[in-house]
């Protein structure tokens, strides 16, 4: 076993320095808002240039599970999802945060992500060869019905109503369609020069998450008083495994549901959190908990964004295909050091590329410590009075939103879609099917429009999209996402009048 | 190792304090401040890397004593960043910009965009990575007139990917259509290595994609011919050009990098960047980067660069003027 033969490389000091420095760091950028998984591996890899091979990857390795993970605490302790990977993370963890149980809910999440990051990490390990042919097979077709099968979630998503879920995943849909289309090189609603670019991403959910957060607090400020009038419980870690553990079910719907999305090339990791999160809730007892601070849904979330991170690198390390946008990203800082993707990737550069799985191994070990104590101190985050809280987010906003491509645009778009998401949070409209939109539109199009020039010269629409093993289970899968909640809201319709 | 790191990062530090501070009012040598380089794409990407590896022996006294700070700009495929570049920033020597070469022309043409060859300048070029034409390992065809004939045999219906429209990859595909006659089906992707993993996956049935990355997937590629006007000795020697099988392909395609002006920047300014760029790209530790990353090196001083976009732009009128309509 080659791992075992190479893992005593990376218990150097100098290595095991690197890899607590970059997780630590990691975490603390994942929780800052804006600074997406992606931004952060992106912005370091300039600062590896003059380091040797295996330092760098460490290094870039920490920062991706590391970024991931903290991605979390914010959404838990402020509502505000580090990255669009944690959006799901925020509907129950902030719930439980604001019933005064944050350490608790940080322990699920740290838990979870290390259970769903280990299972991730271990089948980068033991099955990369034949998983690397699966992700290949990924056309736009299939793509297209990923996506798909993405927005049968919005409808549930957070919202007060199916219709209002949906009606703000058609918003974010719509947003996504702003500026320049890739495909027929044309522009689409650019009313002003700031659009140019497009709504993007990172810069709409701190806006979508952000800024309602902030003015809710300055409306409750003139009372003063701390933001937590919360009573704040401490809670037990073995109290907190044993819980996590007991919850098996979604434990293992994350991982899985992490484990494929990761594979697939270009389908974007950030709906793994959503899928698995919608997926544990249908299939939960407690599913009418769900959105209120049920436990299941920290851990569906967590585990399904940690255990892509391993997944995602599969296809990266022995075809050069990245299979998430950081794994983009990461593939820049391999060929900086003339390491290419490939079969010699294991056999030429065997020592660098086992020293870096060992460090995600032990990244995952490192994670859970430094979480759990992390978790240890949320008090202090959950104390502090509102009008300071509303200053300090709001200037991690701004930050945030600016940082992702030095534009002021992006700042006066996240200004613009929070004002307008304070508004639409009154008549009970979450946040998260919107962004939800914006991320699953451009997908959907893209792998529309691609699919079609391909169906079109070749076997037609109907054969291109519709038949085939692939396609049919991913529609299948749609259909019975849709069915299931159909099925439900039908099922609590009719107690809700006998109510009425 | 480690001193070479803590180095860079004291490095990166001053260079940020010191932008935020005002230069001297009085011109005294440029550049007496740090030079902002703003790049058209995401950190990580190809160009982003180039100009990091090119950019970072500025801060040495042989080339300019002071670092070159890159700024991404990403969005719209260039357009964001060089429409800003173009009507917004100083011109003062310190706003420098990264260009793609058949992008930025081909851009201003087809889509009307505020920017070309009026407004922005070229100084110095650093890199070329031309369009190559690759196959599935597996496809029947062998040779780029297996392709054409194939072509002919199936007009309309022979899918082929590339990174986006109005890049180096669509023009040599538009080249290619009518040099030799044939019709085929464009499927754009949003990036080079999107559009090189749909040919592996065998979800089109060829790409035109960067030599570079094409070079990386060999083992899973034929590579059939070179958009460029002679062979690359140091990846593909054995990979012939359009032009040696009779196909009139030029250069046109050829996917250069390199720094830029906005036009009306003084010429005491833009003669000091002529004159240490190229000697900066030439820097042992640039080349040698460079090749380790598997990127080639093709550097042109002020004049050559500039009669390269010149020729370029006509060649660009002419091919994409059946398009505008």
């Amino acid at each position: 076993m080659e791992l075992l033969q190479y893992f005593p490389d990376v218990l150097t000091p100098w290595h095991l320095a690197i890899l607590s420095l970059g997780m630590i760091g990691g975490l603390l950028l994942g929780a800052t808002p804006g600074l997406s998984p992606t931004l952060a591996v992106a912005l370091l890899i300039p600062f590896t240039f003059n380091m040797e091979a295996a330092a760098a990857l460490i290094l870039l390795g920490a920062v991706y599970t590391g970024t991931v993970a903290g991605g979390a605490i914010s959404a838990i302790l402020l509502g505000i999802p580090g990255a669009p990977a944690n959006i799901a993370t925020t509907l129950d963890g902030h719930a439980l945060a604001k019933r005064g149980r944050a350490a608790e809910a940080l322990h699920y999440c740290f838990l979870s992500s290390f259970v769903g990051g280990l299972i991730g990490i271990l089948v980068l390990i033991f099955f990369t060869p034949p998983l690397a042919e699966v992700a290949l097979r990924f056309g736009p077709s299939h793509l297209f019905w990923v996506a798909i099968l993405g927005v049968t979630v919005i409808g549930s998503l957070g919202s007060k109503s199916v219709l209002k879920g949906l009606l703000a995943g058609a918003i974010g849909l719509w947003l996504a369609t702003i500026g320049y289309d890739p495909v027929l090189g044309e522009e689409r609603f650019v009313y002003s020069d700031h659009l140019t670019g497009g709504i993007n991403i990172i810069a709409a959910l701190v806006g979508l998450f952000a800024i309602p957060q902030v003015l809710g607090m300055l409306e409750g400020a003139g009372s003063t008083g701390p933001t937590a009038t919360y009573q704040l419980e401490s809670h037990g870690l073995a109290a907190s495994i044993a819980a996590t553990l007991s919850r098996w079910q979604a434990l293992a719907i994350g991982s899985v549901v992490g484990i494929f999305i990761g594979l697939i090339p270009g389908a974007g990791g950030q709906v793994a959190g959503l899928v698995a999160y919608d997926q544990a809730r249908k299939l939960s007892p407690n599913r009418d908990s769900f959105g209120k601070g049920e436990p299941e849904g920290i851990i569906a979330a967590e585990s399904a964004n940690n255990a892509m991170v391993g997944p995602s690198l599969v296809p990266l390390l022995t075809l050069g295909v990245p299979g998430s946008p950081t794994a983009a990203v990461l593939l820049g800082g391999l060929l900086i050091h003339g390491l290419f993707p490939g079969p010699n990737l294991f056999t030429l550069h065997a020592e660098v590329t086992w020293t870096f799985i060992g460090s995600l191994l032990l990244g995952q070990v490192l994670m859970l410590l430094f979480g759990l104590y992390i978790s240890r101190h949320s008090r202090l985050v959950m104390q502090v009075p509102a009008h300071y809280m509303a200053a300090a987010v709001t200037v991690l906003a701004v930050f945030g939103a600016y940082s992702v491509q030095n534009s002021l645009s992006d700042v006066i778009v996240m200004l613009t879609l929070g004002t307008g998401m304070y508004f639409a949070a009154k008549v009970g409209v979450s946040p998260a099917p919107v962004v939800l939109g914006i991320i699953l539109g451009p997908i959907a199009e893209m792998n529309y429009t691609q699919g079609k020039l391909i169906a079109e010269v070749g076997e037609g629409m109907a054969r291109y999209f519709l038949t085939g093993p692939l396609n049919i289970t991913l529609i299948g899968l749609c259909l019975a996402s849709v069915g299931y909640s159909l099925l439900a809201e039908l099922r609590s319709a009719r107690p809700r009048r006998a109510q009425a | 190792m480690s001193g070479d790191n803590a180095t860079t990062i004291v490095a990166a530090i001053i260079a940020l304090v010191m932008t935020a501070l005002p230069g001297p009012a009085s011109a005294q040598e440029y550049p007496s401040r740090p030079i902002m380089l703003t790049v058209a794409y995401s950190p990580g990407g190809a160009t982003d890397l180039q100009a990091r590896i090119v950019s970072q022996p500025a801060a040495d006294r042989d080339y300019f004593g002071r670092p070159m700070i890159i700024v991404n700009k990403p969005g719209a495929g260039g357009k964001v960043a060089w429409s800003w570049f173009a009507s917004r920033a100083q011109k003062t020597g310190y706003e420098v910009a990264v260009y793609n070469l058949p992008h930025v022309l081909a851009q201003s043409i087809a889509l009307n965009a505020d920017y070309g060859l009026d407004t922005l300048e070229p100084i110095a070029n650093f890199g070329a990575d031309p369009a190559v034409l690759a196959v599935s390992r597996d496809s029947s065809i062998e040779t780029v007139e297996d392709f054409i004939a194939h072509a002919k045999q199936n007009p309309g219906a022979v899918t082929i990917s590339g990174a986006g429209l109005y890049v180096g990859h669509h023009i040599a595909l538009l080249q290619l259509e009518r040099a030799a006659e044939i019709d085929l089906t464009y499927v754009p992707y949003p990036g080079a290595v999107p559009a090189l993993t749909s040919l592996i996956g065998g979800q089109v049935q060829a790409s035109f994609n960067n030599l570079s990355d094409a070079y990386r997937s060999r083992d899973r590629l034929k590579i059939l011919a070179v958009a460029d006007l002679d062979r690359d000795a140091a990846f593909l020697p054995n990979v012939p050009t359009f032009l040696e099988r009779g196909i009139d392909i030029d250069d046109s395609s050829v996917n250069f990098r390199g720094f830029m002006v906005p036009r009306g920047t003084p010429a005491e300014v833009t003669d000091v960047l002529a004159e240490r760029l190229p000697a900066m790209f030439h820097d042992e530790g640039v080349l040698r980067r460079m090749r380790e990353g598997g990127a080639s090196m093709r550097i042109m001083g002020r004049e050559e660069v500039q009669t390269l976009w010149q020729r370029h732009q006509a060649a660009l009128e002419a091919l994409l003027a059946d398009l505008g309509e």
